[in-house]
């Protein structure tokens, strides 16, 4: 993981990121002696993203730790899309798109020029809103992430496909029915479907955005439940508008207003005794 | 008062509607009349068969193959210019250019397919031939491949603008799941965005074959008027159009057979784009259907 990213020189961009060569790798107090575990896997710092004139986040610090889901909770429009995509660097896109602060990955500020694009994505993996397989095969398109990364050897690429499906919950489904088009699956198989072909590619992080809100009710207690078993092995990150399935499945709560972090800890505590006024009036729905 | 004004607008619509039918069916009906009577004369198996056109001469043959041959030579060196450009065009467009660049380039270019094609013709004459000729002494001075190319240069925009509008229509979704894994723009493009669009793609091509085929005043121009069963690019050949130019502007007598092979050509020409209008009208049909 060390190197992963600086492969190459690939920072089209250029980021208002002052700080970022001077600030040292290590961020945690080093007379601290925390086991590794416990070591932070992502840490933003004062982070603001603009777009345009509009400031959709604002001055945002958050440490995450490994292995853990973090749920990403407010109302509409407060910034939880905006803040999620950040990690895999996916706002790039958007042509008025402008970003300050620090964001690290395994103490790698993802930011700095000498990150390639491809590689961050491969390490970070993202599940979208509305289940968005490729018009091609069941089997294409959980290897495509493989195929892209110049994998040639077949019989890998087919363990690697059944893995992710297994992995997935979605093998029994669809192992008879590997060429056949991934349109033809239900909402619900191809949200799974997604969930496996960001798998396929091995990320140590997944983002997840609102990944149940266009799904029925067993099809989002399966992912829920999926969701929660890939905890052991990855860092989960998942953006709901739905108060109880935040309250299922994750260990830590981010509650967002109006692009600002209001208030971030384990959810538990937030559930059940926020230390925010607007954080209580909101998980009880007296507004959002 | 105001009622009276509505029908006559509703029926002077409908009875311009029913005109433009009447017209086509009249034209098609001539069309297949004028054929009818030239195939009682010449056989359909000759006419498929024989090698040489030249209903002109004394020596009389009515073979359509040189008149398709130099049809589809000259239609096949246009989309080979026409097609890696318009498509890397499009894709420069749809997945790479700023949007307002893309804004301002596509009325741009659409205007290749507005200026008059015998200007174009023209330009082939004297500019590219005699260019190629510094490089290929043995090239005529009327030749389809001059005709081919510039050609292709004018059915671009049939190309790149309905493709970039296929490629664009792309759901966003299945780009940002595309870099999400690690992939390139390159690779998302040609890997997911290429084939998400293919068959809008396709439907480009074919109308760009089409009005390949009917192009009339550049090949009449730049390619020559002889019949000739070849595929050699740097030798005069004559297109259907052409052919039909030629007559039609001649002295031929009307009701004559000669008259008559005007009306064998077009229907051949007649029935080549009909049936690629059609099957680019399925296709996009079933195209529509499936992003709904
Ligand atoms: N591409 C964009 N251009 C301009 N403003 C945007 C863009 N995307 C989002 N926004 C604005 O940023 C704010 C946060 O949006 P978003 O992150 O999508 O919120 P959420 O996911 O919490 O609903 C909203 O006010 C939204 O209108
Ligand atoms: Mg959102």
């Amino acid at each position: 993981m060390e190197s992963l990213f600086i492969l190459g020189t690939n920072g089209k961009k250029n980021y208002n990121n002052t700080m970022s060569e001077i600030m040292t790798e290590k961020t945690e107090d080093p007379k601290i002696e925390t086991p590794i575990e416990e070591k932070y896997k992502l840490q933003t710092k004062d982070v603001n993203v603009f777009y345009g004139d509009f400031q959709a986040i604002k001055d945002v610090s958050m440490n995450i730790k490994p292995r853990s889901i973090t749920a990403f909770i407010g109302p509409s429009g407060c910034g939880k899309s905006t803040f999620l995509r950040l990690f895999n660097r996916m706002n790039d896109y958007i042509e008025d798109f402008k970003m300050e602060g620090k964001i690290k990955i395994d103490d790698i500020n993802i930011y700095k020029k000498k990150i390639q694009l491809e590689q961050l994505r491969k390490e970070v993996g993202m599940v979208f809103q509305k289940p968005n397989p490729f018009p091609k095969s069941i089997f294409e398109n959980v290897a495509y992430g493989l195929k892209i990364q110049g994998i040639k050897d077949k019989k890998l690429i087919a363990q690697r496909v059944e893995k992710a499906l297994v992995q997935a919950d979605l093998w029994s489904e669809v192992k008879d029915n590997l060429n056949k088009s991934a349109l033809t699956l239900s909402g619900g198989q191809q949200q799974r479907l997604c969930i496996a072909r960001t798998l396929a590619v091995e990320p140590s992080i997944i983002l997840m955005d609102e990944p149940t809100s266009a799904l029925d009710p067993i099809s989002t207690a399966k992912i829920e439940e999926l969701i929660y078993h890939l905890k052991k092995d990855y860092t989960i990150i998942i953006v709901t508008h739905n108060m109880q399935q935040a309250s299922r499945i994750s260990d830590y709560t981010a509650f967002f207003y109006m692009g600002e972090l209001i208030e971030f800890d384990k959810t538990k505590k937030i559930f059940t005794n926020p230390e925010k006024k607007r954080t209580e009036n909101y998980i009880t729905g007296r507004f959002g | 008062m105001r009622k009276i004004k509505e029908l006559i607008i509703e029926k002077s619509l409908l009875s311009s509607a029913l005109v433009t039918i009447a017209v086509t069916i009249g034209i098609i009906l001539v069309l297949a009349i004028e054929a009818f009577l030239f195939f009682k004369e010449v056989s359909i198996f000759d006419f498929f068969t024989d090698t040489q056109w030249t209903p002109l001469f004394t020596e009389k043959h009515y073979g359509i193959l040189p008149l398709l041959s130099g049809t589809l030579l000259t239609t096949f060196i246009a989309i080979s210019v026409a097609l890696p450009i318009g498509l890397s065009i499009s894709i420069y467009l749809s997945e790479y250019a700023p949007r307002s660049f893309r804004k301002t380039i596509k009325p741009l270019l659409e205007l290749l397919a507005a200026v008059p094609s015998v200007v174009y013709g023209f330009f082939a004459l004297v500019v590219v031939t005699p260019y190629l000729q510094q490089f290929m002494p043995s090239l005529s001075g009327f030749n389809s491949l001059s005709a081919g190319i510039v050609m292709g240069i004018m059915i671009i925009p049939f190309v790149s603008s309905l493709s970039e509008d296929a490629l664009f229509a792309v759901p966003k979704d299945l780009r940002e799941a595309s870099y999400g894994m690690g992939a390139t723009r390159l690779q998302t493009a040609f890997k997911v965005v290429v084939p998400a669009a293919s068959s809008g793609i396709i439907v480009s091509i074919i109308l760009a074959i089409s009005r390949a085929i009917g192009e009339t005043m550049i090949v009449a121009i730049a390619a020559g008027q002889q019949p000739r069963l070849t595929l050699d690019p740097t030798v005069p050949v004559e297109t259907i159009t052409a052919y039909i130019v030629q007559v039609s502007l001649g002295d031929v007598q009307h009701g004559s057979l000669e008259y008559r092979t005007i009306f064998a050509a077009g229907i051949t020409l007649f029935v080549f784009t009909f049936l690629l209008n059609t099957l680019s009208f399925r296709i996009r049909k079933k195209y529509r259907e499936k992003y709904e």
